[in-house]
């Protein structure tokens, strides 16, 4: 085969290539052994790091739902808006921080550099508003009213403009509809905080960069369900971050919307009627004090009695809560939150307390019973109640013989109140209580839901205050330091205080009791405590949790969740006892203390019952207090410093009813002017794309000329000691001075 | 096709021709073809590797995503075309022509530090040709090293003069060896330079050189590399890429991020494979020269264990009928060569898997077949056409 002699090949040449073979295969073998090792055993774990590697997640802000009234019209929802954004990441690059680029931006938007500047500051302690509490690697909105033009220089110079955007973004709106302000029951968004993130990591829903988080009001009890769910869109990226491809993605879920029980058109009536009510008490003149009212704060709700469902609430004074939308100002921020502003922000209907005066009588006349007085018993209504020394008076200074609990209702007698307080006061062992004291009227305020929250569906709803005997206590134990130092024996007024105090602050005093007896003192409430008592009385006496959201709606509408009204509790009184005063309180709406302002009410179709209150704050001017029932209505209103209860606040409360229930002044009903004389039990219509139909709804306007200019604002309550004579002229009956229907009222019940 | 009692009028010629081309005895029944094969398999798997780690690299493809994939076709085909010329000429008309083509070989790695040298990938190891061509002479080095000191070490013994070569050669040998392995050193090409000296030491070894030869080989290799530690011949890039080795969580955005993001890529990959095109870590190019020194990640992540495994089983097909080669040669020249071949493409497959799979230093050598780029290509295509020349023992022409 081959002319080639074979030649010495040695055994060792032999051998070696045998060592080299095996070397060659040993080498293979390893290759194989660490490849398998990679791909087989750890291959798993691998697969998820290069998953991580190449996978980037863009997030898309789930559209915000919207916050529906009672109809479906609309009270919070989302418009387009065309929204400028700067990239702090990208300005902190350039060389001077990007203010260069932030001073051309301002003169394109025609806004003052300094304040676009100060919009991009991160806010810290130090820092005022303007300045951005959200994450520094999230765009900051410089304006979301930006104009196409603006926008389109902007995206055209994109090189002169690094670092800033302009998009059309969905921006919250709260659109007022027929001027119905809502403010401080919707509440606000703000950027959600680097803590909030960091807290809400590992729940079910945890926050991105980029959203807005309700503070306040519904937007923030409700902001789970209304925020939904973002998108998020995973890109699969190169080494340089350049998109490849889509790996799986998950829709954006946009968030459900919230149906409430408000009535955007009887809010507006609430509204408006506050607003007045509390601008004429500015006009009249307070003798007490010798200035006019101040009518600095005031409040009303309108609820359902059988559910507890909030139709209305207004605060007073309001603010546009527009003004939170795409980062709030700082000239409105401190408007918001300056005292000179009286803090609008606050919902006065759930955070503002005040002692209620006279409207708590109910509370002592269930507790009267609950101890063992009878209600129809005959009580001596005295102009006056002394104890040691001490002359607590009917504030009208009026007696009025032996009456009736029912008749203390209707007159708002004081001393009826003083002397059965007293009198359990003394028997539960005066100041050295018994052990096994009954406390009847402190544990029946407790039954009332006061001194703590009603449950209502609103954050920061304050408690109110029963000054009961370990109130006093923790009280005493709170500023008995301040006190004693304070305190000096024969000083002036607050030194003399203040030095009792010290002293036996720590007692329930007889005179404490007494003054709590008709709703003065220590005793604080709020409003939506007492129209949830009230609501409890005209509906037999279940006590509701307050609610405004209604039911919960998902974006396509397939999903509905109704918010069931929840009872905490019922009114500690039996069925006589509850109609006992619900025919008292329809009496001081007949011919008590507020009949005045209902003269011409329908009252054998509608019928109503109201109790006046009057409350004196130790160096402010009194607080009105006006609460009403009718079947399915409770409307309590307030106003701080506002004169006397049906004086400040009876003609704006009747107004509202007038409106709900399409009333004329002179009481005819035109069912076709009613807002809502039944309450609105179904939801609205919802479409099969999940829209909700709203009906269309006009700005509301009174009727034409306030017949009323001028009224008095007479003291019915019985409450001023000095029995001040309205003005003649008016219309409805009411021609006659509230002392003189008062007597006539007693009269009344004499010749009964 | 053509069955031998079987035949057309007309095609004389041409039938007969071919009847001889495959007649029993012929040089093609002769070829090994397990081999062949196998090396043709690596070459098709390299082209659709290659494919799948540059068609979205416009910077590289342009417009055409099948560019570089045809361009490794083209690189077989010549390699497979000049594979069939060695056969032809034969190893032993070769061994004549030795000093010639080792002066070439050696004025080429000169050429690359002179300014027409260019530097890729941080290897001054290459002269641009133009026209998107350039050429790495230290793969040819690599051929006329092993015949260059084939034929200085048989020359005495295939003589019958000797059973094994005597120091005197071995020194000579070693010598024409250190004259191109200096100078690609100075490149510095640090992975040709390992790859040389696992060459001579597998020439040596076939040679039947003396242990002492071995060994003392050995010793000064491991001195050598000490040394070249030591004296800082070695770039900084060079010895990042050790530290990486030995620490590759140290800074594994940089030096570390090779082995790092070729590692993530092969244990992506599981049993299977994320299949061809379909492998994000290869998409996304996160593992740096994926169509050349890392070629084998983008087997690992999109062919799986299985077809990572094909390419080290097709690798052993090559190197084991290598080593029957050389075994069964009846002339120590061809044992030798063979050795040399051996040493090199198991060394440099070794190294390029093993720097993929973490076991290894990155160095910048291509996977034999599989890599792109043409100068490698043709090189060991030249080394098969080599190892079939042996077998085949083709007498020699002229």
């Amino acid at each position: 085969m081959t002319n080639i002699p074979e030649t010495g090949r040695t055994p060792r040449v032999q051998i070696r290539l045998i060592i080299i073979q095996i070397l060659v295969v040993s080498l293979l073998l390893t290759l194989g052994g660490r490849l398998w090792y990679l791909q087989v055993r750890n291959g798993e774990e691998y697969a998820k790091e290069a998953s991580g590697n190449h996978v980037q997640q863009v997030v898309q802000p789930a559209v915000r739902g919207s916050i529906l009234d009672a109809r479906g019209v609309p009270i919070a929802d989302n418009h387009t808006r065309l929204v400028v954004s700067a990239s702090r990441t990208d300005l902190m690059k350039m060389k001077d921080d990007g203010k260069a680029v932030l001073a051309k931006l301002a003169d394109v938007l025609a806004m003052d550099p300094k304040d676009v500047a100060d919009k991009v500051r991160l806010c810290d302690s130090k820092t005022p508003q303007p300045c951005w509490n959200g994450s520094p690697y999230q765009p900051i909105p410089i304006t979301d009213e930006a104009t196409p033009k603006q926008a389109l220089q902007i995206r055209e110079r994109s090189e002169d403009f690094p670092g800033i955007t302009a998009e059309p973004t969905a921006v919250r709106r709260y659109p007022a509809p027929g001027k119905s302000n809502t403010a401080q029951v919707l509440g606000y968004l703000s950027p959600v905080t680097d803590d909030e993130i960091n807290k809400a990591k590992d729940t079910d829903s945890p926050f991105l960069r980029s959203d807005q988080v309700g503070r306040s009001g519904l937007e923030r009890t409700y902001d789970k369900q209304l925020r939904g769910k973002a998108g998020v869109t995973r890109y699969e990226v190169d080494n340089l971050g350049r998109v490849i491809g889509t790996a799986k993605s998950d829709e954006a879920e946009p968030g459900a919307n919230v149906v409430t029980s408000i009535d955007a058109r009887v809010q507006a009536v609430s509204e408006y009627w506050l607003n007045d009510a509390m601008e004429k008490a500015r006009g009249e003149f307070d003798k007490n004090t010798g200035e006019n009212y101040k009518a600095d704060a005031g409040a009303v709700v309108v609820m359902e009695n059988k559910t507890g469902r909030v139709v209305s609430m207004a605060s007073n004074p309001s603010y546009d809560p527009n003004a939170w939308v795409g980062g709030i100002s700082g000239k409105d921020y401190a408007k918001l939150t300056g005292k000179k502003s009286n803090y609008p922000l606050l919902n006065r209907a759930i955070q503002g307390q005040a002692a209620p005066g006279s409207i708590f009588k109910v509370i002592p006349t269930a507790a009267a019973v609950n101890a063992g007085y009878d209600f129809n018993g005959r009580y001596p209504c005295p102009s006056s109640y002394s104890i040691g020394g001490q002359t607590f008076k009917n504030f009208e200074s009026k007696g009025h013989g032996s009456i009736t609990l029912g008749q203390a209702l209707e007159v708002s007698c004081d001393t009826v109140f003083y002397k059965l307080s007293h009198d359990q006061w003394a028997k539960d062992g005066g100041n050295k209580p018994k052990p096994d004291a009954k406390d009847w009227f402190y544990k029946t305020a407790h039954q009332f839901g006061l001194g703590k929250e009603t449950g209502i569906d609103l954050p920061n709803e304050v408690t109110g205050r029963v000054p009961d005997r370990q109130w006093k206590k923790d009280y005493w134990k709170a500023n008995k330091d301040a006190w004693c130092k304070q305190g000096k024996k024969g000083g002036e007024y607050s030194e003399r205080i203040a030095y009792e105090n010290c002293l036996e602050g720590m007692k329930m005093r007889a005179g404490d009791s007494v003054n709590y007896s008709i709703g003065q003192g220590d005793t604080l409430v709020t409003p939506i405590q007492m129209a949830t008592i009230y609501s409890a009385i005209a509906n037999g006496g279940t006590m509701y949790d307050p609610t405004v959201g209604k039911a919960i709606i998902s974006a396509d509408g397939k999903r509905i969740q109704e918010i069931k009204p929840k009872a905490h509790g019922k009114l500690p009184m039996d069925a006589e006892l509850r109609k006992d005063i619900d025919g008292a309180l329809a009496d001081v709406a007949t011919r008590g203390t507020a009949a005045w302002r209902f003269g011409g009410w329908p009252q054998d179709k509608i019928p109503m019952h109201a109790k006046t209150g009057t409350a004196e704050v130790y160096g402010k001017q009194t607080t009105s207090w006006f609460a009403t029932y009718t079947k399915d209505y409770t409307i309590v209103m307030t106003i701080s410093q506002g004169g006397t209860g049906s004086g400040a606040s009876g003609p704006a409360v009747r107004k509202i009813y007038d409106a709900i229930y399409g009333l004329d002044d002179s009481g005819n009903q035109d069912l076709k002017k009613a807002l809502l004389p039944e309450p609105q039990k179904t939801l609205p219509k919802i479409e099969a794309d999940g829209s909700i139909d709203a009906p269309k709804i006009k700005p509301y306007k009174p009727e034409a000329a306030e017949p009323k200019d001028g009224q008095p604002q007479g003291q019915p309550d019985g409450q001023q000691p000095d029995g001040q004579q309205p003005d003649g002229g008016q219309q409805d009956g009411q021609q006659q001075d509230d002392q003189q229907e008062l007597a006539g009222a007693v009269a009344n019940w004499r010749r009964d | 096709m053509t069955g031998s009692g079987f035949s057309v009028s007309g095609y004389g010629p041409e039938r007969s021709n071919l009847a001889r081309l495959l007649a029993r005895d012929s040089i093609v029944r002769r070829l090994d073809w397990p081999m062949l094969l196998a090396a043709i398999a690596l070459s098709g798997i390299g082209t659709a590797l290659v494919y799948s780690a540059t068609r979205n690299r416009t910077e590289l493809v342009g417009d055409d995503p099948y560019s570089f994939a045809l361009k490794h076709v083209l690189n077989t085909g010549i390699g497979f075309a000049l594979m069939i010329g060695t056969v032809w000429l034969g190893h032993r008309t070769l061994r004549t022509a030795v000093p010639i083509l080792y002066g070439i070989s050696v004025f080429l790695v000169l050429l690359v530090l002179t300014p027409l040298g260019a530097t890729i990938n941080g290897a001054h190891a290459w002269i641009v040709l133009g026209g998107g061509f350039s050429l790495q002479p230290s793969e040819f080095v690599k051929i006329t090293i092993i015949l260059g000191m084939a034929m200085l070490l048989a020359a005495r013994v295939d003589a019958g003069d000797k059973d094994h070569p005597d120091h005197r050669t071995v020194l000579q040998s070693l010598g024409l060896a250190a004259v191109p392995i200096m100078i690609v050193l100075l490149m510095p090409d640090l992975g040709s330079v390992m790859v040389m000296a696992m060459i001579v030491l597998g020439v040596l070894l076939a040679s039947g050189a003396s242990n002492r030869w071995v060994f003392g080989l050995l010793g000064a290799g491991v001195a050598g590399g000490v040394a070249i530690w030591q004296l800082g011949v070695l770039d900084d890039y060079q010895i990042a890429r050790f530290a990486a080795f030995a620490n590759p969580a140290l800074d594994p955005a940089g030096v570390g991020y090779n082995t790092n993001q070729a590692r993530i890529a092969i244990g992506s990959g599981g049993l299977t494979g994320t299949g061809l095109t379909k492998g994000s870590q290869t998409t996304g190019q996160f593992v740096p020269e994926q169509q050349t020194d890392f070629v084998f990640t983008v087997a690992g992540e999109e062919l799986g264990f299985v077809g990572a495994g094909a390419i080290l089983l097709l690798l052993g097909v090559v190197l084991w009928r290598a080593c029957a080669i050389a075994r069964e040669t009846t002339e120590l020249y061809g044992t030798i060569v063979a050795a040399g071949i051996i040493a090199w493409f198991a060394f440099q497959a070794f190294e390029n898997i093993g720097m993929t799979l973490g076991i290894m230093p990155v160095a910048g050598l291509p996977l034999p077949f599989v890599s792109y780029g043409g100068s490698s290509m043709f090189a060991v295509w030249v080394a098969v056409g080599l190892l079939q020349s042996i077998k085949v023992q083709r007498p020699m022409s002229a």
